[in-house]
């Protein structure tokens, strides 16, 4: 009864001689790596004598001086007197603001579009084919500009714009909504609601846990629903209850108080989610078309409707061959962003292009830029490998 | 291993920091062997340098640069016109893609000493101002309080306008464009409330792009001074020379009547010394700069002086309609004053 314990292998002898493949695959790298940090080398180089060589200024001090321009709209509060690298952040802020919000977007759009590929219903079948087709084959730029030719050009001027219940208005200065004014109490609101969306997290997880190991089902949708907005009610109650907004008003030129989604923001958000949504519609399609047939008919035969069989079945098996290719998308609509330039939004490659200008430094804004759309693509893809791995079927 | 690679490495860095290359050669010599000037324009900005529909060249700049074309190489239509954007220009210029840029441009202290650039003699006096719609009632630029105003990227126009603001408390909100045709197409649709650019510019994008031009004024106030002028690579001072001299060589010319009619009479009927310098019957002052002494008559025999030039692309009777105004001569109350051709 002994059990035989396999022998161990003899340990591995590099061989440091031609004839070991091993040797060769290691020197063979050496030499990739040593020509390309000298490719590297040279070019900075290069580059940094012949700058000199022409009494051309180099350097990344500007980024201290104090910018000088106006910037038409910004999350973080700016002033022009602020230095370079805080115009830098609002242009970063802006493209954030617009990656994120648009990743959500299309993925909403474009998961319900491929889901309805596989409708029964021909109709619904045939509009998500023709979206498909339609959004995906317009270039990009084209569809911006005329987003933003449609809101500049339909929408009515300001002295004229529609109002609801005079505290929204839409215009061609954009959607302008009441804010409320930030104090202590909704301060603790915004705490409160995010302590309860991990309350809620948590509340799942321990939900689902006992589910499985009682089979006693507890409300998955809801309660967490209802914990965030509990939280922050009671947040709010004990800052006091504070009810200030700031209604926006027209004054002359402009719209005081309140906040507004300028036409430049929505024109920009618009075309890139309805041209991503394309993309990942497909995306959704293949990863549903790659799960067998015989998932959902055992689904079927399992007594689940056809809304559970995709929600409870088919889309988690699916994703595994949805996830690598919708980062791709993800990382698309962000650098796609860097369109926003040509219809007036002001991100980071506007500010960049501004700074360059005044500044005359182009080697050093222009890498600015690479770095900024190099650390956003790298962030997307190292968290969506995350969850790759994270929702990955552990398969036996 | 290690041992082996350290003098390969020291050898990679020693020839990576001798392998300084030469810049682009003296930029006359190239002028003269490539036969052609090359000359970096505007995208079109009429009156400055705009292409027709058969691709001619045709503005004030462009008119700079058949001049010098005309005194180096003998032939004003030996010029090769580069279209470049704002943001390009000057990256355009610093390369050697084009030997000078004849484009609107301000001559600025950061331009001029942190670029590795030169900048030659002003060629248009010009200073930034705001176009309204009529109907908008604004009569005045410090009426203009709150008002979002479209901007094209890449200018001066852009800080200006901040200090405009900022000076008069107008609280004035940009709408920054890459393109000028996306900045005028978001004003002519009512998404700004104004549009900023040189007074000229706006002249001719008035007259250009509006659909009625008599719905928009151009406000009264210039805020800023922007010289325009045309820019050289620094390293070849006799290109720099001959180029700057032939600008004051158009200028002196209107001074004392010399046209682009009466210039060949002037060579040989001439007796005023001026006149005689300026068209090479008395002195050589064309082996000065490193011409022949009919360097200047070349020039005014193919654009006309200052005066012609400025009447041509710019003046009353043109669609711009431009008055003289800071661009006459120092004599008739302007400023365009040259230093003698002597």
């Amino acid at each position: 009864m002994s059990a035989t314990v396999a022998p161990k292998p003899p340990p591995r002898k590099r061989e440091w001689s031609w004839r070991s493949e091993s040797f060769r695959a290691l020197v063979y790298q050496i030499i990739a790596l040593a020509a390309v940090a000298f490719a590297l080398y040279y070019l900075a180089a290069n580059t940094l004598a012949n700058m000199q060589a022409r009494g051309i200024r180099s350097g990344f001090d500007f980024l201290a001086q104090p910018a000088g321009f106006d910037i038409g709209e910004s999350v973080i509060p700016y002033d022009a007197l602020d230095p370079y690298w805080n115009a830098f952040l609002v242009g970063l802020a802006n493209t954030l603001r617009v990656a994120v919000i648009g990743v959500i977007l299309a993925t909403v759009l474009g998961t319900l579009l491929g889901i309805g590929r596989f409708s029964r219903n021909a109709i619904v079948r045939g509009l998500c084919y023709a979206y498909v087709e339609l959004f995906r084959n317009v270039p990009v730029l084209i569809q911006l500009l005329i987003w933003y030719l449609v809101f500049t050009e339909v929408l009515p001027p300001l002295a004229d714009a529609p109002t609801i219940g005079g505290m929204f208005y839409l215009s061609k200065a954009g959607f302008s909504f009441p804010t409320p004014v930030w104090g202590t109490g909704q301060a603790l609101a915004a705490g409160g609601f995010a302590i309860g969306v991990v309350i809620s997290v948590v509340y799942r997880r321990w939900a689902m846990k006992q589910f499985e190991a009682t089979g006693k089902v507890r409300s998955l949708v809801l309660v967490p629903l209802v914990i965030p907005f509990a939280m922050a009610l009671l947040g709010w109650l004990l800052g006091g209850a504070p009810t200030a907004w700031s209604i926006p008003k027209l004054e002359g030129f402009s719209m005081e108080g309140g906040a507004s989604a300028t036409p430049e923001f929505l024109a920009v958000l618009l075309g890139l989610v309805m041209y991503t949504a394309a993309f990942i519609a497909e995306v959704v399609r293949a990863g549903i078309a790659s799960v067998a047939l015989g998932q959902s008919e055992a689904a079927g035969s399992l007594g689940l409707t056809r809304g559970m069989a995709m929600r409870l079945v088919i889309l988690p098996q699916a994703l595994r061959v949805i996830i690598p290719p919708l980062t791709n998308q993800y990382l698309n609509l962000t650098k796609n962003s860097s369109l926003a330039v040509a219809i007036g939004y002001p991100d980071v490659v506007s500010i960049a292009t501004t700074a360059l200008n005044q500044t005359g430094r182009a080697v050093e804004c222009i890498s600015i830029i690479m770095a900024v759309y190099l650390t956003l693509s790298l962030s997307i893809s190292a968290f969506m490998n995350w969850y790759n791995r994270r929702s990955a079927i552990k398969e036996r | 291993m290690k041992r082996k690679m350290t003098p390969i490495w020291a050898a990679i860095a020693a020839t990576a920091l001798a392998a300084v290359p030469a810049f682009a050669g003296k930029t006359l010599d190239a002028v003269k062997s490539r036969g052609q000037l090359v000359c970096g324009v505007n995208t079109g900005l009429a009156g400055f340098s705009a292409a027709d529909s058969q691709g001619a060249w045709s503005g004030l700049d462009v008119d700079v640069c058949k001049a010098i074309a005309a005194s180096i190489l003998n032939d004003p239509n030996k010029v090769k016109y580069v279209p470049l954007t704002a943001q390009q220009r000057f990256t355009a210029l610093q390369s050697g893609e084009v030997d000078i840029l004849s484009r609107n441009t301000t001559y600025t202290l950061t331009r001029d000493a942190s670029l590795g650039l030169s900048f030659l003699h002003t060629t248009y006096y010009d200073g930034q101002g705001f176009m309204v719609p009529v109907k908008s009632k604004v009569k005045s630029a410090k009426g203009m309080k709150g008002a979002t105003v479209c901007v094209q990227s890449g200018t001066t126009t852009e800080k200006n306008l901040t200090d405009y603001s900022r000076a008069n408390k107008l609280d004035l909100k940009p709408i920054v464009f890459e393109k000028q045709e996306a900045a005028t197409g978001a004003y002519f649709s009512g998404r700004c409330n104004a549009f900023t650019t040189d007074a000229s510019g706006l002249a001719s994008i008035r007259n250009k792009d509006a659909k009625d031009p008599k719905e928009h004024i151009i406000l009264p106030e210039l805020i800023s001074k922007e010289p325009l002028a045309p820019a050289v690579r620094r390293g070849d001072d006799e290109f720099e020379s001959i180029a700057k001299w032939v600008i004051y060589g158009l200028i002196e010319a209107e001074e004392y009547g010399i046209t682009q009619a009466n210039v060949e009479q002037m060579k040989t009927t001439s007796q005023d010394p001026v006149v005689m310098r300026i068209v090479g019957s008395s002195e050589d002052t064309g082996k000065l700069v490193g011409l022949d002494k009919d360097w200047l008559v070349r020039a005014i025999k193919a654009v006309g002086n200052y005066g012609e030039i400025f009447e041509r692309n710019v003046g009353p009777k043109t669609s711009l309609a431009l008055p003289r105004g800071l661009n006459s001569q120092w004599n008739k109350g302007g400023l365009q004053y040259a230093p003698p051709v002597r």
